[in-house]
């Protein structure tokens, strides 16, 4: 019995490992590859999150649809609209100057947690949406939990081969270029504008991944799970820990900080009553903190950056 | 090759460049010189796309340029380098020259996910060119060091072996010998006049070491205080009241020694 709960709590831990995994890959391409300071990621995660939702759930009266779609539709529209609203926010902001698109990102976050409060009709609102549905499940009784975690890993190992690629890749080359040193880059004949909006939408096409898996797994939404704390911060911290510029880093930093987290949380619950409000900014100081003295130790994250080495040929 | 006509450039209430206009000749080793100010880098930051005039118009080949991206003159042949380097710190120095080639088919993300067996074939050409280079600029030893390592020499040797990545038209240098010892600015001479000789590159040249430009350039144009001052040979600007006048100051005209 022990041996079972401790599995079950091991499967439902490394689903959520592998979400904040795929939103870690999703921020280095943006912030580890090209150098953009995207503080909006949480938009990215609940677009996806909700735009499945939607297309997926059975017709309901509480919110926009469902249109009652297969998974893979609800999938394939996360990813799609997450890209385009970074499509659109990329044309907009990367034209000026670079922290621009962090307090644009900023805005956009805002409006999305506002509309997802505020517009009922298509979110469900503060009551958000029951009944999404897990895929593969019933397909061996008794294990749609170990087979959506097996769905997830397969996710984060397809965009860590796609992240990987485009890291050795003449494309990762040119980002890498514009990062250190904009100006030198247009010099050399690179459109930066072209680069930087393909990396941004890259990178939101993920985070909309990861939004739809994410809401597939847990099957109820609502706005909450999609405070910037959790869908914001965490991954920055993820990234900046476990080593911007290494997707091994980006991977591991999600591993690392999401156990840390959780196990903050055990610890706060045994605080005295009158702490126990407070808890939630407890437990962001603390990761703080840990970011503090990774950082200390290993200025570059746990596993640095490290410049694809040609082979050598011959 | 390049007409530049009554351009200026103000920042603020500052006049940088005040209504200069010269003509770059094609297969020519020009010369832009002045003293500190003179709005030198400010005329080349304006041919190359990166400040765009407040007034006056730029002819490349005939063609209107005015106003163009950096990116689209590069594309035209147009390749300049920067007076403080501007390299890529945090990629190795093969990168630094492999990232330049143009119109790179793995510049191409689907490429790069669906064709790697292409991608990579190409790479290793543009691999075998910044080699060359590599061993052309004696920077061969520091291949795989990170660009932002390199020394302040290393770095002016590294900002022209990227014009040697593309088939330029025009290079422009901003004072690629500052900071480079007399053994390197030699070299560098050389390799000027090799690539000039070689791949019919035609220069234009800032500098501040005038045996440099005197070895290298003509004509030499001098820049003061935002104006075209003179232009011809070296000897004939070495002769002019005016040059010394203008590297001097005004009133220190007549205890001339050797600026110009
Ligand atoms: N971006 C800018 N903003 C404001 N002023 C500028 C700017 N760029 C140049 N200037 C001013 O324009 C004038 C010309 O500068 P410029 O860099 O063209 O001189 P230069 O001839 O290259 O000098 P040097 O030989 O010292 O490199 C200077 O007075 C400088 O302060
Ligand atoms: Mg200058």
């Amino acid at each position: 019995m022990e041996l079972a709960g401790l599995l079950t709590y091991g499967i439902f831990f490394l689903t959520l490992v592998g979400i904040y995994g795929l939103l870690a890959l999703g921020l280095n391409v943006q912030w580890g590859y090209a150098g953009m300071l995207n503080i909006g990621v949480a938009a990215f995660f609940t677009v996806g999150a909700y735009t499945s939702a939607i297309i997926t759930t059975a017709e309901s009266s509480g919110h926009l649809g469902g249109f009652g779609l297969p998974f893979p539709v609800g999938l394939a529209s996360a990813m799609a609209l997450s890209g385009i609203l970074a499509l659109g926010v990329g044309l907009i902001t990367l034209r000026l100057r670079s922290d621009y698109l962090a307090i644009a990102s900023i805005g956009i976050a805002e409006i999305v947690r506002l509309t997802l409060k505020n517009e009922g009709w298509l979110t469900g609102g503060v009551r958000g949406m029951a009944g999404i549905p897990r895929p593969l499940a019933g397909l061996i009784p008794g294990y749609d939990a170990t087979l959506y975690l097996l769905l997830v890993l397969a996710f984060v190992a397809a965009v860590y081969w796609a992240n990987e690629r485009a890291w050795r890749s003449p494309w990762g080359r040119v980002l890498r270029a514009i990062r250190e040193n904009e100006a030198a880059a247009r010099a050399m004949g690179k459109n930066s504008l072209l680069f930087r909006l393909q990396a941004f939408v890259l990178g939101a096409v993920v985070m909309g991944l990861a939004g739809a898996l994410y809401a597939h797994f847990v099957r109820f939404i609502s706005p909450e799970a999609f405070n910037p704390l959790f869908a914001t911060f965490l991954i920055w911290v993820m990234l900046i820990a476990g080593g911007s510029g290494n997707n091994r880093g980006a991977l591991l930093g999600a591993f690392v900080i999401w156990i840390v987290w959780s196990a903050t949380e055990i610890f706060v619950t045994r605080l005295p009553e009158d702490l126990v409000t407070r808890a939630g900014a407890l437990r962001v100081l603390l990761i703080g903190i840990l970011l503090q003295v990774i950082l200390l130790a290993r200025p570059q994250g746990i596993l640095p950056e490290r410049p694809p080495r040609p082979e050598r040929h011959e | 090759m390049i007409q530049v006509e009554h351009l200026s450039k103000s920042f603020g209430g500052l006049r940088a460049v005040n209504d200069c206009s010269f003509t770059l000749e094609e297969g020519a080793i020009t010369g832009l010189i002045g003293p500190n100010g003179a709005g030198k880098t400010t005329v080349f930051n304006m041919i190359a796309g990166f400040i765009k005039p407040s007034g006056g118009r730029i002819l490349f080949e005939g063609q209107d340029v005015t106003g163009f991206s950096p990116e689209r003159l590069f594309s035209l042949g147009i390749v300049r380098t920067f007076q403080i380097p501007h390299e890529f710190s945090r990629m190795t120095v093969l990168e630094n020259l492999m990232l330049v080639p143009p119109a790179q088919s793995g510049e191409n993300l689907f490429s790069s996910w669906l064709r790697w067996g292409a991608v990579r074939r190409e790479e290793r050409d543009v691999r075998r060119k910044g080699e060359e280079v590599l061993e052309f600029l004696e920077l061969t030893h520091v291949r795989d060091e990170l660009a932002g390592n390199l020394s302040g020499g290393q770095k002016k040797l590294l900002e022209l072996g990227r014009t040697m990545m593309t088939d330029a038209k025009l290079v422009l240098l901003d004072e690629p010998a500052a900071g480079v010892n007399r053994t390197l600015m030699g070299k560098l001479a050389r390799m000027i006049q090799q690539l000039h000789r070689e791949r019919g590159y035609s220069f234009c040249i800032i500098e501040h070491d005038m045996d440099l430009i005197a070895e290298l350039c003509h004509p030499v144009i001098v820049l003061a205080e935002g104006r075209v001052l003179t232009q011809g040979s070296m000897e004939s600007i070495r002769r002019d009241e005016r040059v010394l006048e203008a590297y001097l100051g005004h009133s220190g005209a007549h205890e001339t020694e050797g600026a110009a």
